[in-house]
């Protein structure tokens, strides 16, 4: 990928700041999202709450869904491919979609390594749980990255874990001497180059959004406040008693996130949230967190 | 406003999209900016910008908090404005295919005119009235201005469609100058605004990176 083409990947990620991305399994739904203010769409076949539900082998969408998605907003448009499935990914970007999500809501295609991503065009997100991942992500080629959370389960706490983790790995590097930083890259996995760019920047080195779990209002400011860039939402919206009315409450929330008032207006009489689930007692295999690496 | 007294500070809608990078470009001009996301913010503001992000959230944010009609309010008493990408899709008359937002600049724009994120491109071209140098230029999901009405100067025209254009109070752009090293629109917007500004063409400091200082995890 050529250097203009990463920085204008980016970029259009800086564009999507203080917005809301929503997952939407058909045109109906997409049209409810962008109607409702969403700054994006994530075109999928089955939101994560079913995947975890239904089990099996989750793969890319149907391209032709995804396409009648695409034709059907003005607004971007994405889609997930599996970790480390190229061939999904050279799919989407034949399809001319605006950006790929390298997603652990999938089933991983590769167990050792993700998609290449500087050998794209199109721009990719990443989840990340830790500063280390984030990195590693970047350095393929990642132009912006998300918290992972824990997707489908309409419970916040992971992706408050996977933020406050990023958080605190940012503090700790700014406040190093720079010759400890090579030895606490080592340590956490960090590519050097980009540690110190951190280090210098003060946070990660691209645009950083929330993303699994979040089902509330109240859930997409709490992250904002957290120091995210915007917000992902997958099944919070479609799996709740009124999706239009909560992609609304979503989309003002983010954008006065730091305004109490606001808050509480927003996110009164939503209905029924998503019904959530446990995550400390959630065997490990039934994580989607913990794929990829 | 009377000759001495001060103009006040250039605003920033901050609903969505790229804010930052706007308040950035304006202090490196050395204009004083804030952030506005309350119609009270309005009052005792030299110019108005409203940035890029997606148009139809920004236009539902608009109405939701009565911010179009407190927009459209301040225009009226001469407040100037500059929309660049999707601030110039919510200036504008007529947006084609869709129902036009705040209205206050007779052009005609049509919503991604150029295709998806993939055909995103910079380019770099000389707009003679607002630098003497060459500037690049980064179109990102660009709209293209379509028709500009009797009463609107057009700055540039590439190709088939124009990509700046002004009347005596509104700047639209369809690029991003706040993405770029270069000061020159944000130079030439701050003196349409009545401030007297003399900042070089480009900030030769300016990286990608540069509207994340101040970012800081907290």
């Amino acid at each position: 990928m050529a250097e203009n083409r990463y920085l204008l990947n980016a970029q259009l990620a800086q564009m999507l700041k203080g917005g809301v991305i929503m997952d939407v399994v058909n045109v109906e739904q997409a049209q409810i999202a962008q109607e409702a203010g969403a700054v994006a769409v994530m075109a999928l076949e089955r939101v994560p709450a079913d995947i975890r539900r239904q089990g099996g082998v989750a793969r890319m969408s149907d391209p032709g869904l995804i396409k009648a998605i695409k034709e059907a907003v003005t607004i971007p448009v994405m889609a997930k491919a599996r970790i480390g499935h190229f061939v999904e990914a050279q799919i989407l970007q034949a399809l001319k979609i605006d950006y790929i999500d390298e997603s652990e809501v999938l089933t991983p295609a590769d167990e050792e390594c993700h998609i290449d991503k500087s050998a794209f065009n199109i721009p990719f997100v990443c989840g990340a749980r830790n500063l280390g991942e984030a990195l590693r992500r970047i350095v393929e080629g990642a132009a912006m990255i998300r918290t992972k959370g824990e997707a489908g389960t309409g419970n916040v706490v992971e992706a408050v874990r996977h933020m406050r983790t990023m958080n605190r790995e940012i503090r700790q590097l700014a406040n190093l001497p720079v010759e400890e930083v090579i030895s606490f890259a080592k340590s956490n996995g960090l590519p050097y180059e980009l540690a110190l760019e951190v280090k210098r920047l003060g946070r990660l080195p691209v645009v950083n959004f929330a993303a699994g779990g979040i089902a509330t209002p109240a859930d997409a400011a709490l992250m904002m406040q957290l120091g995210c860039d915007g917000v992902f939402v997958g099944s919070g919206i479609f799996k709740s008693s009124d999706p239009a009315r909560r992609a609304r409450a979503i989309v003002k929330a983010t954008a006065y996130y730091n305004d109490p008032e606001k808050l509480l207006e927003v996110s009164v009489d939503l209905g029924e949230p998503m019904s959530g689930l446990d995550v400390t007692n959630m065997p490990s295999e039934q994580r989607l967190a913990g794929r990829g690496w | 406003m009377s000759a001495g007294a001060d103009p006040g500070p250039i605003g920033v809608l901050d609903l969505q999209g790229g804010v930052q990078e706007h308040l950035d470009h304006l202090r490196r001009i050395g204009v004083a900016a804030r952030p506005v996301k309350r119609a009270t913010e309005l009052v005792g503001l030299a110019g108005l910008i409203i940035p890029g992000g997606e148009s139809t959230c920004l236009a539902r944010l608009l109405h939701i908090f009565d911010l179009d009609t407190a927009i459209r309010t301040a225009h009226g008493q001469g407040l100037p404005l500059w929309g660049t990408c999707a601030g110039a899709i919510l200036l504008a008359h007529e947006n084609v295919g869709e129902t036009p937002c705040l209205d206050l600049i007779d052009i005609a724009v049509s919503r991604n005119a150029f295709g998806s994120q993939l055909d995103s491109f910079n380019c770099e071209v000389a707009v003679p009235a607002v630098a003497a140098t060459p500037i690049p230029l980064t179109f990102i999901r660009a709209p293209k201005i379509v028709r500009a009405g009797a009463g609107v100067r057009v700055l540039l025209s590439l190709e088939d469609y124009i990509a700046a254009a002004e009347d005596d109070q509104v700047l639209v752009t369809v690029f991003h100058p706040e993405l770029t090293p270069s000061l020159a629109f944000h130079r030439y917007f701050a003196r349409k605004c009545g401030l007297s500004v003399n900042a070089a063409d480009v900030d030769p400091d300016w990286t990608p990176q540069s509207w994340m200082r101040g970012g800081a995890a907290p």
